[in-house]
């Protein structure tokens, strides 16, 4: 780290240094949910039929980040996670890491992760006030919307499969997508009852 | 030390994004079967086996038969057999760079590539900050969640994911919080 420069000086402290970077508390939500996104992604957090089936909460950890985080922060998260796991650590769902991830099947799914994250911050940060349903529509639309919209074309391309097949393919996963949308709108309405200065960044930038 | 592992991160992968965008062109069963020929060589130069290659495209395994029943349902036999083998000559590619090259050579190449980046408003200082933090987080995370997850078990909510979730994301949160204070305690913000 750079040593402490001369702060501005008076009424400039006030003014946050929003288009330069992230300040500390920002840098510190973002690292910490990017590890929280890994970690709800380990085998075990949820498992249906005894193990059988391989489903993590990881999408619910990138929907979770965008409302809670806020658009631009919760989109840096999943970027954060996404660095990670290219350079090796295998923090994404059921252990999976490295390069090979991000040339296979599931790229566009991980880039749609960003994209989503992104999406539901924004449309939770436009909500007048923090309901159920309105962190719904954000996390379906965002979380399984934009995911698929990302995932289904790069996942034709890789495969070579059509797209429309390649749809119904993956239609497995969408009820487990939709059931994390739900608990995302259960969790985050939740979340901000126990702790207030969960989305404190709506206040502060209106 | 293999050439390969000597080689310099960022040639290793901007050699992998050349490579990924030429198997994506492979079309033919010949140039199928010279992708899996090159890509078993780059192996066998890095001094690597069997077992390191099948560690690398295990993933694939429930995904390969799925994919290749539609192929060959929509496209036929022979293209199944191509868009397979090049998918998986990819993943396999891939896999070759994260084998030969330390996390850490990843991470720095990363960060030298955000570094021009400064001119649109990434901050590489703060991006390299932010990448520690997280990997220090993820172990503390895991605790959290190993102490809310037996919690949840003495109340008899295992399968209750909200009961886990809630409990875990406010402790997340004031962590973030309290660590975001000690960083501008210790004067990241001046």
């Amino acid at each position: 780290m750079t040593e402490a420069t001369e702060p501005p000086a008076g009424a400039t402290r006030t003014v946050r240094s929003d288009r330069r970077a992230l300040d500390a508390a920002d840098a510190a939500r973002v690292a910490t949910f990017a590890a929280l996104i890994a970690v709800l992604g380990l085998p075990g957090s949820l498992s249906l039929f005894g193990n059988a089936v391989p489903i993590t909460l990881q999408t619910l950890g990138v929907m979770l980040a965008g409302a809670v985080l806020g658009a631009r922060r919760g989109a840096l998260a999943v970027l954060t996670l996404l660095a990670l796991a290219a350079a090796g650590l295998p923090l994404l769902a059921g252990g999976r890491g490295g390069l090979g991830v991000f040339v296979g099947p599931s790229a566009g799914y991980l880039a749609g992760f960003v994209a989503g994250a992104f999406v539901v911050g924004l449309m939770v940060e436009r909500l007048r006030r923090v309901t159920f349903t309105g962190v719904l529509v954000a996390a379906l639309v965002g979380g399984v919307g934009v995911v698929y919209a990302f995932g289904l074309p790069v996942q034709a391309l890789v495969t070579g499969v059509p797209l429309p097949q390649t749809a119904w393919l993956s239609l497995a996963f969408l009820p487990g997508d939709v059931l994390k949308a739900v608990a995302c709108a259960g969790i985050t309405v939740a979340v901000t009852r126990a702790y207030p200065a969960a989305l404190r960044h709506r206040t502060r930038e209106g | 030390m293999s050439p390969l592992h000597r080689l310099g991160a960022g040639t290793k992968l901007i050699g992998l994004a050349a490579c990924s965008l030429a198997l994506l062109a492979v079309r033919s069963p010949a140039a199928a079967g010279a992708a899996v020929a090159g890509v078993l060589a780059l192996y066998a130069v890095a001094g690597l086996g069997p077992r390191a290659l099948w560690s690398q495209v295990r993933p694939l395994r429930w995904f390969v038969p799925c994919v290749v029943a539609v192929q060959w349902a929509t496209l036929g036999p022979l293209a199944a057999a191509v868009l397979t083998t090049r998918l998986v000559a990819l993943v396999a590619l891939a896999g070759l760079v994260t084998l030969t090259t330390p996390t850490s050579h990843l991470l720095a190449a990363l960060e030298g590539a955000l570094g021009p980046l400064g001119r649109v408003g990434v901050d590489a200082e703060r991006a390299a900050l932010v990448l520690a933090l997280a990997v220090r987080s993820v172990p503390v995370l895991a605790d959290l969640a190993g102490t809310v997850r037996d919690a949840r078990r003495a109340r008899g909510r295992e399968h209750d994911v909200r009961a886990f979730a809630v409990p875990l994301v406010v402790g997340s949160l004031r962590r973030a919080d309290a660590l975001g204070e000690a960083l501008r305690a210790r004067g990241l913000d001046d």
